[in-house]
């Protein structure tokens, strides 16, 4: 391993009341890299993300991030320990313009590269649409100010929960097309897809989870669609 | 020219009424609370205000430079240990607590000060008129309440609208968990909303106190006037609760003037016509 792990996920579980979403999900990701998180509908990947983020309770010492066991604190606490999720749908504040909404995502008040110029840089319409309603641009326009909302906060690790979920092709790849230039930055980024091979070749690693177990774990570029096709349908 | 004179008065008195209400709107709006209390808090902070000016030796209006920060934090207080515990879905435990909450007050007001009717002296302020005729005069009372509500109502369109705190408000009103995710603690901003509700409750107390006697009991009455020009205004619209006391001062002044026994009466027929007409208000929030 070149680098110490930025996230190290050990024997995570999570709960939906009785029902268990998680069993004992253990990976890591290191600084700086693409990780690819897939599945089906219902195998725990957004569960994942929210465990991380915070949205869900999670035990101490299960999620180590940076150094520090942040396992079950509050959200606010850990987008300011420098992990930011983009939520599924996007879930932007509908009374606040977009530039009011990219602001907002520095509230937590961590110093780094990113400011509202820069992810006006990286998106430039969002600089041309600052003073409209969030609501009034069209998805894939929403989907960019909330990765530059995430950013705002400047991560050290960026989580993307479905972030090609009811976009164009075209508009798909265009917001895969900058990932690679946020990473090259150092800033790690998971990303949940439905879109197997799209995650593939985003990534450098994968794992894919089925039923809350990690059943499939390794090098984007060396894994098969065989392998993962069996992984992901359990066949 | 009499009549004139009684809708003028009742426009003024309207600014006190968007004054109970501008609280009243604020906490509803960022955080879906509805506060019982409002009333009781705005005549415990009218008895605080008593109790600043009897042993500091200073007015009514010096006063609030005391008061008015002193309520902001009991509101923080009030909000982060206990009403914050109350919120999440239900809207039952919040209206319960804070019911709770308006007997505690009401009862530990008539502990310490008696059931005795108290008046706040400001001295010439409260005879000073201005002619603008024979029939048509402005008292500076009144003038300085409405200039003092025109005021905090433009000064939180203001915050809301134009700062990192109105963001944050608005954020977190709209979506109280993505508001998590970027780094805000909803605690501490209902929290932060609920001192400046009672910040203003503050000074609609001490304006309550200067113009008309007041006793421990009449927090509730206040409470439905602050309701009554919340609705006709409009939710969710700071300007409309202006215009909604106004209509409310209004009605009153049309009612009293017509018989005094009527002045209360007319208030709430006339909330009550434009709940029916216009159940929205006359001003309801802009929908994006």
């Amino acid at each position: 391993m070149p680098d110490a792990p930025l996230l190290e996920i050990s024997r995570l579980d999570a709960f939906y009341g009785d029902f268990q979403a998680l069993f004992s999900v253990s990976l890591d990701i290191a600084p700086g890299e693409i990780f690819a998180i897939v599945g089906a509908n219902g195998a725990g990947k957004s569960t994942l993300l929210k465990s991380i983020a915070g949205q869900m309770p999670a035990p101490t010492e299960s999620i180590l991030f940076d150094g520090e066991k942040i396992g079950g604190r509050p959200a606010f606490s850990i987008v300011r320990q420098g992990v930011a999720l983009v939520p599924e749908g996007r879930r932007l504040f509908p009374s606040l313009s977009v530039e009011e909404n990219l602001l907002i995502g520095a509230q937590g008040g961590r110093k780094g590269e990113w400011n509202l110029r820069r992810v006006q840089e990286l998106f430039p319409v969002l600089a041309e649409r600052a003073r409209q309603p969030s609501a009034s641009l069209s998805g894939g326009q929403q989907q960019m100010v909330a990765i530059a909302r995430a950013l705002m906060s400047n991560p050290k690790l960026l989580l993307c929960d479905e972030i090609s979920l009811g976009l164009s092709p075209l508009v798909v790849r265009d917001i895969y097309a900058v990932l690679p230039a946020i990473a090259a930055g150092g800033v790690a980024i998971a990303i949940v897809e439905q879109d197997v091979a799209r995650a593939l070749a985003a990534s450098r690693r994968v794992v894919c989870l089925r039923e809350g177990r990690v059943v499939l774990a390794g090098l984007s570029h060396d894994v098969t669609r065989a392998e993962v096709a069996a992984a992901y349908f359990g066949v | 020219m009499e009549w004139a004179n009684s809708i003028l008065q009742g426009v003024l008195v309207g600014g006190l009424y968007a004054l109970f209400a501008a609280g009243l709107s604020l906490i509803f709006g960022v955080m879906r609370l509805v506060n019982i209390a409002h009333g009781d808090l705005i005549v415990l902070a009218a008895y605080l205000a008593l109790v600043a000016t009897q042993t500091l030796g200073v007015g009514p209006m010096t006063s609030l430079l005391l008061i008015a920060p002193l309520m902001a934090a009991i509101g923080y207080a009030l909000q982060r240990f206990l009403l914050n515990q109350t919120l999440g879905g239900d809207l039952l435990p919040p209206l319960l607590v804070t019911f709770g909450l308006s007997v505690i007050i009401q009862n530990g007001l008539l502990e310490i000060f008696t059931a005795n009717s108290r008046k706040l002296q400001a001295g010439d302020i409260e005879v000073a008129t201005w002619a603008i005729s024979d029939k048509l005069s402005i008292g500076a009372l009144p003038a300085l309440q409405f200039a003092v509500a025109v005021a905090v109502i433009g000064g939180l369109q203001w915050l809301f609208y134009r700062t990192a705190m109105g963001r944050a408000f608005r954020a977190t009103s709209d979506d109280p968990q993505t508001a998590q995710l970027v780094g805000l603690d909803n605690r501490h901003v209902f929290a932060l909303a609920m001192a400046l509700s009672l910040a203003i409750v503050a000074i609609a107390g001490v304006f309550l106190a200067v113009r008309a006697n007041f006793d421990p009991a009449i927090g509730p009455a206040r409470l439905i006037f602050g309701f009554e020009a919340v609705i006709i205004g409009g939710l969710g619209n700071l300007w409309g609760t202006l215009a909604g006391g106004v209509i409310l001062g209004v009605a009153q002044a049309i009612g009293a003037k017509i018989d005094p026994g009527w002045q209360l009466l007319a208030g709430h027929i006339a909330f009550l016509a434009v709940l029916a007409v216009r159940p929205e208000g006359f001003f309801p929030r802009v929908k994006h």
